[in-house]
């Protein structure tokens, strides 16, 4: 399989990555090492040694950074930039409706029961439309590349997605080691992300809230492998991090305990899951939560970001009909497109699934972090063979998709620079407006051939630049 | 029928506890089988929180509670004007769809023998008729028994043991129901039982009949629900339909003391 390198086209430079080559061509290997370990110290120094999102894994292992960054020119951003903002407008609309009439399922373009009774739909929600009809306020959409102009999406975020503290560090990484490349090289800016996150925020403050709004993070703990990204951005945004227990439920409203007193809170971010958000209303044995939230955010005393019951809009299942929503709520066509999805539920699927399992990506329904797959060509006859055992118990709960040739950048390897595979996972920002800046997460493959690009996997982390015009 | 209320809860904490936060559904239901008259919730020490009708269409009302306190009483007065829709549920509003009534909990899951008893349906008529094969299978399976099982016990479990309580029944009949493909839910309330006072505070369940919508079965009492009944809400299960969820900051145990009593008036 040939892939898609973003630097090198058949012996030429790609215009994007011009003001590279001399860059790379200048560093002796004893620089690169140098540089690499310095880079290594400073996020160790600074503690940035968390996974991302659900991947699971050692919480205190360091995820790789390489140096080497990977470069989208102007116009390429530009397309990726409209294809997100579309997906992630279609994405709340969907939100909107299913917890309202539901008018994209009496049409016939989504099946009832993917939706109803999905384990993320929250029946507590329904009928209640949260401020400004936002339910997931920072989308995360993960997308490859596998051509000039071919982007697909693997996957939509809409609960929490974390991550974004490594799009800020990599760029803070980056422009301390070689200041010079900013210099020579005209970057879009990256350092306007806190300021848009809280804007969006405060724009979806509750009903009852009077004058500016208190927004407040709220952590599971220092437990969580996401710690470290939650006690950045609240303080970058400068506003508290709190967990459950600094939070109080009084008559109408949420407080928190502070030194002065309680504090009336208006917005919380929340980066802990809904089952565990208030015992009066999910899980009983919650610890993590505030006992009474639920009813205090459904009466419009406090807004949750993301709303309650998000989560629906980002199963795997329902992922293949996000082009229907696109055409369906906003009457356009994808800008982006999803990958071909073969669902295992259905029997021509399932029958053509199985006969070309060697060639195909299977995953779980409900899984993430890369665990739980199947990556075809990359797989022995044995691990096939078992693989199709478990498709046969449960067929309900596997997707397929055929293995995508991922782009490649050039990557810092022992041996010197050398083509690796990377994905892409940009946060869009939805309050009153939408949002996104120019960048993202670019995850990479570090082992040679390697698509597998989660940090728990082999997976290390880049700076991701959107050029100028 | 007129029915007069008085619910009186008390909870007793052994350590004296920061604060109390509850969640109530303990207003009756808006629908043409029942109207109130009047209606009175007193927390003792309390100050009222948010209130909505939720997209089931029942009244939630969140209370909190400023501790210190050793002791909180949560009395429900009042007179509902009832008359028997033959267990139908009319004039109702609510948005919620009704597939998102076939989700199975933990406590309703489709384990041990339920798949067989759920399975007296097949071959009947109508869906109208399944319901009812599935609600006497409930009675016939499970000897009303109190103290035989506990608040957390699974339909499969009091399925096993043959014995409970109208929580109980609900919860296998909602897990029959469902899979059968039958949307069901949980409902509580209230019930004037002649000479039966530990059955005032009761709970049956509701299925979904296309063309009657939500039907109300009470396996405890072999019948579908009629005047002596008074709805307040409905869950998945008894945990989401509960009249009061609670939660106290607290170290030590907490006792509860329930006493319900329905009565009929002149009207």
């Amino acid at each position: 399989m040939t892939h898609f390198n973003e630097m090198f086209e058949s012996d030429q430079v790609r215009s994007p990555y011009a003001g590279l080559q001399a860059w790379m061509n200048g560093m002796p290997a004893a620089l690169r090492v140098q540089k690499q370990a310095e880079a290594e110290a400073l996020f160790r120094r600074i503690g940035i040694t968390f996974a991302v999102y659900g991947e699971g894994g050692d919480p205190d292992r360091l995820i790789p950074f390489d140096m080497f960054p990977r470069v989208f020119t102007h116009s390429e951003w530009g397309k990726l930039e409209r294809g997100i903002k579309q997906r992630a407008k279609a994405l709340n609309a969907f939100l909107t409706d299913v917890y309202g009439r539901g008018e994209i399922i009496r049409a016939g373009r989504i099946p009832a029961n993917l939706v109803y009774q999905n384990e993320a739909y929250e029946r507590a929600v329904a009928g209640f439309v949260p401020p400004k009809g936002v339910y997931s306020h920072i989308v995360g959409i993960d997308i490859v590349r596998t051509g000039p102009t071919d982007f697909f999406v693997l996957e939509d975020n809409c609960r929490t997605p974390s991550g974004v503290s490594y799009m800020l560090e990599s760029r803070e990484m980056m422009m301390r080691m070689f200041p010079d490349l900013f210099r020579e090289n005209r970057i879009a800016p990256v350092d306007g992300y806190h300021e848009a996150l809280r804007r969006t925020l405060m724009s979806v403050a509750p009903q009852k809230c009077q004058g500016d709004p208190t927004v407040v993070i709220l952590t599971p703990g220092h437990f969580n492998s996401a710690y470290y990204e939650h006690s950045f951005l609240a303080d970058l945004m400068g506003v508290e991090l709190v967990e459950g227990a600094d939070l109080f439920v009084d008559g109408e409203y949420v407080y928190m305990r502070t030194t002065e007193g309680p504090k009336r809170v208006d917005v919380i971010y929340r980066r802990i899951d809904d089952a565990f958000l208030d015992p009066l209303c999910f899980r009983p044995d919650s610890m993590l939560g505030v006992p009474g939230l639920m009813d205090v955010y459904r009466s419009g005393g406090v807004s949750i970001c993301s709303a309650p019951g998000a989560g629906v809009a980002d199963d795997k299942a329902v992922y293949t009909y996000v082009p229907e929503m696109i055409r369906f709520y906003l009457g356009e066509e994808p800008i982006l497109q999803n990958v071909p999805t073969w669902k295992c539920a259905g029997t021509d699927d399932l029958k053509y699934v199985l006969e070309n399992l060697p060639e195909l990506v299977v995953k779980e329904v409900h899984g993430s972090g890369g665990y739980g797959m199947l990556v075809g060509p990359k797989s022995t006859k044995d691990e096939i063979e078992t693989f199709r055992h478990k498709i046969l118990k449960d067929p309900s709960n596997y997707i397929a998709q055929p293995t995508l040739s991922l782009s490649t950048t050039p990557t810092f390897v022992e041996e010197g620079v050398a083509p690796r595979h990377v994905d892409l996972r940009p946060y869009c920002l939805v309050g009153e407006r939408i949002e996104l800046v120019p960048g993202g997460l670019t995850r990479v493959a570090l082992r040679e051939g390697s698509l597998v690009v989660n940090s728990s996997q082999g997976g290390g982390v880049k700076d991701t630049w959107v050029l100028a015009e | 029928m007129l029915l007069l209320i008085d619910h009186l809860t008390r909870y007793r904490y052994d350590v004296p506890v920061r604060g109390v936060v509850q969640s109530h559904r303990l207003t009756p239901s808006l629908h043409d089988g029942q109207e109130v008259i009047d209606w009175q919730i007193e927390v003792s020490g309390g100050v009222m929180g948010g209130s909505f009708r939720d997209g089931a269409g029942d009244v939630v009302q969140g209370w909190s509670v400023k501790g210190p306190v050793r002791e909180i009483e949560v009395r429900v007065r009042g007179r509902v004007a009832t008359n028997d829709t033959a267990g139908v549920l009319r004039g109702h509003r609510e948005s919620v769809a009704v597939e998102a009534y076939l989700r199975e909990t933990q406590l309703t899951e489709l384990a041990g023998g339920l798949a067989t008893l759920a399975r007296l349906a097949e071959g009947a008529e109508n869906r109208l008729a399944a319901c009812h094969l599935l609600s006497s299978a409930v009675s016939e399976a499970v000897a009303y028994t109190p103290g035989a099982t506990q608040m957390h016990t699974t339909a499969a479990e009091a399925l096993e043991e043959g014995e409970g309580v109208c929580q109980d029944h609900a919860h296998i009949l909602c897990a029959v129901a469902r899979a059968n493909g039958v949307p069901a839910r949980y409902v509580s309330g209230y019930l004037l039982a002649e000479g039966a006072a530990h059955q005032a505070a009761h709970a049956w369940a509701e299925l979904f009949v296309p063309g009657l919508g939500w039907v109300g079965f009470d396996p405890a009492n072999e019948c579908c629900p009629d005047a002596r009944y008074v709805r307040l809400g409905s869950g998945l299960d008894a945990r989401e339909a509960a009249p009061i969820r609670g939660s106290a900051r607290s170290t030590g145990a907490e006792t509860l003391d329930v006493t319900v009593a329905v009565l009929a008036t002149q009207q």
